[in-house]
Parts: C-alpha cells; structure tokens; sequence
C-alpha cells in the first residue's frame, strides 16, 4: 500500500469506529433506525458492485435474502449463531451463480426480468413445500439483541467495502470496467465475459443472504411473505441508484437520506410510500442520472472550470 | 379437456395483453414495465363504467381504447421520447426506460391505492354457466376470448396488409433503415408505443370481467406478458399468441393438479427453459 492509498483508508477506518460507538449512545428508535440504515448499506452497496460497472439491473436482493431468514429459521436451535450466516452466504452464492449462469450470457433485458419474479417463484415454492408438510411461519427466539444485531452487520459492511475495495484494484474490476463499457470490446480482448459476471454477481448474493441470516432475530415471526418481500429489491435499488453506483461510496450517501424519508412518509401517509417509490425513480432518471456521485462529479468540474478562468 | 379449454381461454386474453407489450417492445423500442398497471387500470374503467353506470364492460372498450391510447401516446411524447433522444446506444436507452416505467408502475400503483383503495374488486357480468364438451365455462370467460381473438386477428390483419402497419413492421426491423425510407420514426414509435397501451388496457378490461384485480397486482401480469413476450420472440405476433397458449395452459394445469399456488413458479419454470434452449425466441432465428 502507498502512503496515498494509506491516506484514503484512515478516514474509512475512523467512520467505522465512530460507527461501531452508536449503540452505546442511541436511543432505542435511533438505534432501530441504525441497524437499518447499516442493512441497506450492506445491500446497496454489494449490489452496487455488481450493477454499477456491468449496468445489469438486479431485482434479485429479495430471494437472497428471504433465502438467508430462512436459514436462520430452521437452523438456530441446532446449530450456533455465528455459522448461520456463512451458510446462508454460500446457498446466496450458489443461487446467484445459478441464476447468473442463466441469465447473464443474455442481455439485460432477460436479467431483470428474471430477477424481478425470482422472489416471487422462490416463495411461491417455499410457502407450497410449507403447505405439503403441514408446516407455517416460524418463530426465531434467540437472545440476541439488537446491539448485536447493528454490530454484525457493520462487520459485514466492512467486509462488503473491502471486497469493493479489492476488486477494484484487481484484474476482475478492470475486466469489468471494460465490460461495462463496451462488451464487445471486452470480448475481442479475450475477457469471459460471462465468467466475469457471474463471479461478480455472486457478491450481491452472498451479502444479501448474510444480511438475512443476521436480521431474522429481529422479525422474530418469519413467514414466506414477509420473508420474500419482493419490495426490499426495489428498495435497494433505489437507495444505490440515488447515491450513485461510480464511487464505492455512493450508495452511502443514497442510504441515509432515503431511510430517512421513508421513514418519515410511513409515519406521515403510509399508503403513499410507493408513489414515493415511483416518484424518486423518475427524479433519478431525468435529474440525477448518476445519483449523487455524479453530482458531485459536476460540481467539481465546475468549481475547477471557475477557478481556472 | 378442462384444463385444455380453460387455458386456451386464459391463454387468449394473456396473448392480447403481451401483443400490447411486444408493440411496445419490438417496435417502440421501450420495456414497459408499467405495463400491468395499465392493464389495471383499464380494468378499473370498466369496473366503474359497470357498476356506476351500468354499462356492459364490452360497451366499454370502446371507450377505454381510445383514452387508453391518447394517455399512453402522451406517456411517450412526454416521458419516454426525451429519454429515447439522449440514448447513446440501445443498452443505455433499455437501463433509462426500465427505471422510468419502473417509477411510472410505482407511482401509479400509488395514485390507483389512493383513488380506488387498496381492496379487491370484481363484478359479476355474464356469469352464468355454459356447457362445452360436457363441462361448464364461465360465459364472461368465452367473451372475453371471443373478443380478444377479434381484436387480436384485426391488428394483424392491420399490420400485415396496410401501409400504416408496413410502417410499424419497417420500424421493428430497422429504426435506422426505416428513416431511410422516409419514415418518420418518432411518429410511428409514438404510434405503436400508444397502441400498445391501448391494447393492453383493453386486455385489463377483458380480465375484469373474470378475474379479480387490485390496485397492486400489475405487477404480476407485466411479468407474465414479459415471459409470453419473450417466449414467442420479440416482434412475432404469431409467436406471441402461441407462447400466451401455452402458458394459459400451462397455469391451467399446474393450478388444477399440482397448487394453485404455484401458477407463477410454473410459468417460471417455462420462461427458464425458453432462455436455456432457446433465448431468441420459439419460431426466432438463431442470431448470427
């Protein structure tokens, strides 16, 4: 590591401790709202890592998740906590790599259709499996708090960021960065293009099974519905978009803001937080492409253009 | 037998809303993805033209089409044209128009919950039974049919034999080409984009007459059409239809021997297998 690269880091590692001192100081709503904020920066931005260079639009986050809950649901009693979301990051790492097998060779298209019903046939299956064997929703008791519950997943954020932070630096992100460009290009200069994209799109997955795994504890009743909500992808989409998938930053800074204001409209009107929904996905595409990051990128450019005439 | 019939019935009406949508897709060049809320709320207009003033929901295709067609022309002009204009590529303008439609299906989700509610709706219009090779068929079911066939024969005939469909069929293959031949393609994409809707809001008001709606159940009928869509290619009529008979089918038959939940997971199961054997399409070409 250089000592500019060095620089860069420390005020990552400061935000992350100053991040882990939240639950010590918050008030239980604030706190709820942090873990929150903490489980959509996980998703936003592993998503983002997949979507903003290959600029496949993933509506997949929703299975990968109820996939994780369920983990959590039918494993606690047996086995200890801590393994629960490594097992159900590799059944999300399994799932994604087979749907992106399937998918991705195709254009986008047929990706974001295939991932927009994946939740639904997921659960479709689950609740008929649930059905033939008698069985309902399950209730996850456990002890764990959610002091905890916020700690795990700002670990896993951490992770999340450091596995942005090394693909980009690495032979994969280049190879992406080409794809997302101009995939022909990226063909005729002997890039798998379709390897490439799968092993990526496994990222996206693994997290946001592990994020389930980790918040079952907190739905305390899991049942397919509520478990395969198909509105989280949505959710998550929107969050990276707005914030901006060209920095590893950026769905951060989409994160906060939106918790928030949804947050406020279902407390205020919560029959209208899906017009809310459509409304912000119109003001990304016609006044922020790009989210924030691609504000911000205009406004430097600007403010160098003024100083330098 | 049934199962056949009812699925071929089923099948009908899912072909009339996936042409709607392959207009839009194959020629326009837009992925509508409100395109199931459009369908509702035609539904809605023929819901409220039943039950508030008494008119047959057949009576109201007539009005729903034209509406459905100026709203969805002004959709174009207004949201999707300007869109359409700052694409770099194809790939740029179907990540903008997934997004926009995305919003557009939201927010009308949004404003249809709010005017009309969040509850179910349904109306009982020919509901009576009538016997077909021994078993019994809701009679609203073979209108519904009989009636998106009609509509569903015309617009080929349409497309096939007149200059304005030669037009649109121009446009489908080739926008860059059919500007060379002296088509106005903002125009015509405006058109068929327009009479897309039109048909698929025809379509919602067909499925009203049998099927329960609500304001939030689009979704599930846009992910239907998409596969119809897809499974029969994009651009091919006769593709369409066949896909839509299958998967009327299809349904039919999961729902009846299997769960009738599962009648998504069933028509998921097919759209996997079109994309593992054969992406383009059941009568596509193999891309060279």
């Amino acid at each position: 590591m250089s000592a500019q690269e060095i620089g860069k880091v420390i005020p990552w590692a400061l935000a992350l401790v100053v991040a882990a001192f939240v639950p010590l100081m918050a008030s239980p709503y604030w706190l709820s709202m942090a873990t929150t904020m903490a489980m959509f920066v996980v998703l936003a931005t592993s998503w983002a890592l997949f979507s903003g260079p290959t600029h496949y639009i993933s509506l997949a986050t929703a299975a990968f998740f109820g996939v994780g809950t369920f983990v959590t649901g039918l494993g606690f009693q047996t086995l200890p906590f801590w393994m629960l979301p490594l097992i159900a990051a590799a059944l999300g790492g399994i799932l994604a790599a087979l749907v992106g097998m399937v998918t991705l060779r195709l254009s986008g298209v047929y990706f974001v259709i295939f991932t927009l019903g994946l939740a639904e046939l997921v659960r479709q299956v689950v609740t008929w499996v649930q059905n033939q064997t008698g069985q309902r929703g399950m209730y996850v008791l456990t002890s764990i708090t959610e002091k905890d519950i916020y700690w795990m997943l700002l670990g896993l954020a951490a992770l999340v960021y450091l596995a942005g932070w090394l693909i980009g630096r690495s032979k994969l992100g280049f190879a992406l960065r080409i794809i997302g460009n101009d995939e022909t290009v990226a063909r005729h200069v002997g890039i798998d293009t379709a390897m490439a994209k799968v092993a990526l799109f496994t990222i996206p997955g693994m997290a946001a099974a592990a994020v389930g795994a980790i918040l079952a504890p907190r739905y305390i009743y899991i049942e397919p519905s509520t478990a395969f909500a198909p509105l989280l992808s949505f959710q998550v989409v929107i969050m990276a978009l707005l914030g901006g998938t060209g920095r590893l930053w950026g769905p951060l800074a989409g994160v906060i803001p939106f918790t928030l204001l949804w947050e406020f409209i279902t407390r205020q009107a919560p029959n209208q937080t899906l017009l809310l929904l459509g409304i912000v996905f119109l003001l990304i595409v016609y006044v922020l492409p790009g989210g924030f990051v691609g504000l911000w990128g205009r406004i430097r450019r600007r403010l160098h253009q003024g100083g330098g005439a | 037998m049934f199962i056949l019939i009812t699925g071929l019935l089923l099948g009908g009406t899912y072909a009339l809303i996936a042409l709607g949508l392959n207009l839009q897709y194959g020629v326009a060049r837009i992925m509508n993805l409100a395109n199931g809320e459009l369908l509702v709320a035609g539904g809605f207009a023929a819901f409220w033209a039943y039950t508030a003033a008494q008119v047959s929901p057949v009576a109201a295709l007539v009005l729903v089409a034209p509406i459905a067609f100026a709203v969805n022309w002004l959709i174009y002009r207004i949201m999707l044209q300007p869109l359409v204009s700052r694409a770099k590529s194809r790939g740029a303008l179907e990540v903008d128009s997934i997004l926009a439609t995305f919003g557009m299906s939201f927010a009308l989700v949004g404003i249809m919950t709010a005017v009309f509610g969040g509850g179910y709706f349904n109306y009982a219009y020919l509901s009576q039974p009538i016997d077909i090779f021994g078993s019994s068929y809701g009679q609203n079911r073979l209108v519904a049919f009989v009636l998106a066939a009609i509509i569903g024969l015309g617009l080929w005939l349409w497309l096939s034999y007149t200059r304005a469909g030669l037009r649109l069929r121009a446009l489908a293959v080739n926008p860059n080409s059919a500007r060379l031949v002296g088509i106005d393609t903002r125009a015509a994409s405006a058109q068929a984009f327009a009479l897309g809707g039109a048909i698929t809001a025809v379509g919602g008001a067909l499925i009203s007459m049998f099927f329960t709606l609500d304001a939030s159940v689009g979704v599930l009928f846009t992910m239907k059409a998409l596969i119809i869509v897809i499974m029969g290619g994009v651009g091919d009529i006769r593709g369409t239809i066949v896909a839509a008979m299958i998967l009327g089918i299809c349904e039919t038959a999961v729902a009846r021997l299997i769960d009738p939940g599962l009648t998504l997971a069933a028509a998921y199961v097919l759209f996997l297998g079109i994309l593992l054997f054969r992406p383009q399409g059941l009568f596509g070409k193999k891309p060279t």
